[in-house]
């Protein structure tokens, strides 16, 4: 791909331009480049170690790249932190809270520290702290917050100060089913209704799906693939289909499967094996004949539009539910 | 600048409040002065036989001494909160603020300094309470309390350092003891100079410690040379202020390795 300069950077609120990070041995971002439009919503995934964390904290000015260049809210990172930091509202993937201070005096505090003062920050922080459901808890000392409050506090400490860009680094982590909702419903407000620019990083791809408009996949320190959910289940050819297998004979269904021209790709985990194949009609008969052939007993059958699993499987090679690595080894 | 204070006050407040809450550790931030006062004077009361103490009340030899010992102790182990909040992530929140680094260095070296502004004060009023005299009158007294109030602040500027280059608790106790313990004992916090080993007192010229205690003892006992008070709360600040700066640089390397 190929981008203008860096200093026609007005309309983009998020450009990373072959982003670079060297940790020891390990090459945590390999050229990291993606671009979001203000007033998008927009999604990192990846395995672990893939290195969204590393490109975020590059973003918010916490870590410098070895290489490469990243603007935000039209500011250089590295040459004008200052201005970037004014502009952000950051939350990182470990909470970052005083455990010794109350919610409300942690969220005052944070406010202070972006100049807001007086009637109009003590409204701010009721406003968040209702926003958030911890109203009640407000004057409480956040040791004995629960986990899923922590990190409601979190996000909350982020939007103190209306940021124009907000980075989550796997915010809703931790939250049950019900608190995960409400935040999902919070974050969809801020972008729709205060055009709020937000990058969020996630595991959950249900997650990427109802709330962004664009994501990227991030492997090995590269982003491998950008676009829309819609676009990148779309460019994914053919259906897929999920054999469940009536026993764990995964590594013999694995070999019978991927012989067959139909398949595009296949994977197992546990007993569950998952091919990509052009025509899911035409192909699933001989899938079934393939495994039968080869003794593997099935349990059922499905067949479905690829879904963001299958495009994440296509692109880092990993099942997302068995995901993990180590950065690049240099 | 304003902006610089109005960080540094708010910093300062979130570190005021959050020890207040702890309760036991104001206690013993009360009662350990007292102990430290009535231990040493009682143990030490004859050793002003031996001379060279310029009086014969080891209390009123000791009691700026102690007001320095206690005050270098806090100034020591300051360091502690820092590595607190690197581990709870709470400086990583704030780095990605405006928030001035030096803000987040100078609010620590001013709650140490205030720490041993209230402790010193404590001394001295039971000092004066059990009979110690300060030569120098309530200006002495003050002399004494701005000594003590520079050691914590200049050796808070070493500890912050310190936990933002090493990051580690058990490293930071190991560094406090290994360094303070050493400097106690190359003053003249105890004994009378004439008494130390000649090594020692050559030795001790280089020690910050012991400049706070000139600044302090000389007020503190008949025949006060203002101009020596003068120059040793002078170098003193000269002091904080170089360890301040060391603070403030080693933020910037601790961002480096991020
Ligand atoms: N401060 C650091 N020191 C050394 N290695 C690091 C550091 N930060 C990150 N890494 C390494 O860089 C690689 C990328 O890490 P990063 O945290 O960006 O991954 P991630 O995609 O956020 O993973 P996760 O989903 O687990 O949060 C990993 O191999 C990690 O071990
Ligand atoms: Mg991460």
């Amino acid at each position: 791909m190929e981008y203008p300069a860096l200093d026609s950077l007005a309309v983009d609120a998020i450009v990373a331009e072959g982003l670079e990070k060297r940790y020891g041995d390990v090459q945590a971002l390999a050229g990291v480049s993606f671009r979001v439009r203000d007033g998008e919503f927009f999604g990192l995934l990846g395995p672990n170690g893939a290195g969204k964390s590393t490109t975020t904290r590059v973003l918010v000015t916490l870590t410098r790249p070895d290489a490469g260049r990243a603007a935000v809210a039209g500011h250089d990172v590295v040459r004008e932190p200052e201005r970037v930091r004014r502009s952000i509202g950051y939350v990182a993937q470990a909470s970052g809270v005083d455990r010794e201070a109350t919610g409300r005096e942690n969220l005052t505090l944070q406010g202070r520290v972006h100049g807001l003062r007086g009637r109009a920050l003590r409204e701010r922080v009721d406003e968040l702290l209702s926003v958030f459901g911890l109203s009640a808890a407000a004057d409480r000392v956040v040791r004995g917050y629960s986990g899923g409050m922590k990190r409601r506090l979190d996000v909350a400490l982020g939007l103190v100060h209306r940021p124009q860009v907000l980075f989550l680094d796997e915010p809703t982590t931790g939250l049950d089913p019900e608190a995960r909702t409400v935040m999902w419903d919070e974050l969809e407000r801020l972008a729709k209704v205060e055009r709020l620019t937000i990058l969020l990083t996630t595991h959950y791809l249900e997650e990427a799906d109802r709330l962004t408009d664009r994501l990227a996949i991030v492997s090995r320190g590269r982003v491998v693939v950008e676009g829309t959910a819609e676009e990148l289940k779309r460019d994914l050819r053919g259906d897929a289909v999920s054999v469940e297998l009536a026993d764990g004979r995964g590594e013999a269904a694995h070999a019978a499967v991927t012989a067959l021209g139909s398949v595009l790709e296949a994977a197992v985990d546990g007993r569950i094996l998952r091919a990509r194949v052009v025509n899911g009609g035409a192909a699933v008969p001989g899938i079934l004949a393939a495994l039968e052939a080869a003794g593997v007993p099935v349990e059922s059958v499905t067949l479905a539009r690829p879904s963001l699993d299958d495009v994440y499987l296509h692109h880092t090679g990993h099942d997302f539910r068995s995901d993990d690595e180590a950065g690049l080894r240099a | 600048m304003p902006e610089l204070a109005a960080q540094s006050w708010f910093m300062l407040q979130r570190q005021g409040r959050n020890l207040l809450r702890e309760r036991v550790w104001v206690a013993l931030l009360l009662i350990q002065p007292l102990v430290w006062l009535v231990l040493y004077s009682q143990l030490f009361t004859r050793i002003t036989e031996l001379g060279g103490f310029g009086t014969d009340d080891y209390l009123d030899f000791f009691l700026p001494g102690v007001v320095c010992m206690n005050a270098f102790f806090a100034g020591s182990w300051s360091g502690m909160a820092t590595v607190t909040d690197l581990d709870r992530g709470v400086i990583e929140r704030f780095l990605a603020t405006p928030v001035r680094r030096s803000a987040l260095v100078f609010s620590q070296v001013a709650r140490a300094a205030t720490q041993a502004g209230i402790q010193g004060s404590i001394l001295i009023a039971i000092g004066l309470a059990i009979g110690a005299d300060i030569a120098g009158g309530v200006i002495g007294g003050v002399a004494i309390l701005v000594a003590g109030m520079l050691l914590a602040a200049g050796f808070s500027g070493i500890s912050h350092a310190l936990a933002l280059i090493f990051r580690r608790e058990a490293t930071m106790i190991a560094a406090a003891n290994f360094i303070a313990l050493p400097l106690m004992f190359l003053s003249a916090i105890l004994i009378a100079r004439p008494l130390m080993p000649g090594w020692m007192q050559a030795v001790s010229r280089f020690n910050p410690v012991d400049w706070g205690v000139r600044a302090a003892r000389e007020p503190a006992l008949p025949g006060t040379d203002w101009l020596v008070v003068a120059s040793y709360l002078g170098l003193l600040a000269g002091f904080t202020l170089l360890t301040a700066g060391f603070a403030t640089w080693a933020f910037r390397a601790y961002q480096r390795t991020l």
